[in-house]
């Protein structure tokens, strides 16, 4: 089972760690990931963040996306966490764990996980530059080629 | 032929092109598709014209899952119009 939440609040990896964790002895192995807001954008020195979802849909989405990663690994349990709002540079913008029996299917996970969640759910990042200027960020070419690899 | 209602959702760029988040609209009853409807929407005025001139680059969601333009709608579907999503 994977716990999901989308939140403006920062996460603690650490609290999240113990709490898939606890009281479990079968698990092997945890992958981590957790995405950060980048301070510069090409050199252009980032203000700010923001993160728009689509509230109804984005849960789905994740559960979705979660459902089909357990679909193809023998995983032990996961956390995505994704963070909406607005978020300053070194931020902590997402979280994804996934636990298994053993690393592979753990790593694995986990890099199907963000490749598909950056592609499949519904979120939208605004840039604020220092200079004041803002744009929404495109989606990346690579990105989705990253998801398709899977 | 009376119409239909549907509830739309704009997201990002679209919902500031267009100058609102949601809104309930009745929709001629000859829009049976999402692609009708987005051309529709199009014609509304100089912020939707906008907001949907970038044609391929936007997505949609009927009833909160990720549809085509050839999708059909209908009355009472949420539909929400926005970019390629950018999370993770």
């Amino acid at each position: 089972m994977f716990a999901i939440r989308v939140q403006e609040a920062p996460f603690d990896v650490g609290a999240e760690f113990a709490a898939l964790t606890a009281g479990r002895a079968d698990i092997g192995g945890i992958g981590c990931f957790v995405g950060t807001v980048r301070g510069d954008v090409g050199g252009r020195a980032l203000a700010a963040m923001t993160l728009e979802h689509y509230p109804a849909m984005t849960e789905r989405a994740l559960a979705a996306i979660a459902a089909e990663a357990e679909g193809r690994w023998e995983l032990l349990g996961g956390t995505i966490i994704h963070r909406v709002g607005c978020l300053l540079p070194a931020a902590p913008i997402v979280l994804v764990l996934a636990a298994a029996r053993h690393r592979e299917a753990a790593l694995a996970a986990t890099g199907f996980l963000i490749d598909w969640l950056k592609t499949k759910a519904p979120f939208w990042k605004k840039e604020s530059f220092a200079d004041g200027g803002e744009v929404w960020v495109e989606a990346r070419a690579a990105d989705e080629a990253a998801a398709a690899r899977w | 032929m009376s119409g239909f209602r549907v509830h739309l959702l704009y997201f990002a760029w679209l919902r500031e092109r267009i100058g609102c988040g949601e809104e309930e609209i009745e929709v001629p009853a000859e829009i049976r598709t999402l692609g009708a409807l987005s051309a529709w929407l199009a014609a509304r005025g100089p912020g939707y014209a906008s907001a949907f001139a970038a044609g391929k680059s936007v997505r949609a969601a009927i009833n909160q899952s990720f549809a085509g333009p050839e999708a059909a709608i209908g009355p009472g579907d949420e539909v929400a119009f926005f970019p390629p999503v950018t999370g993770g």
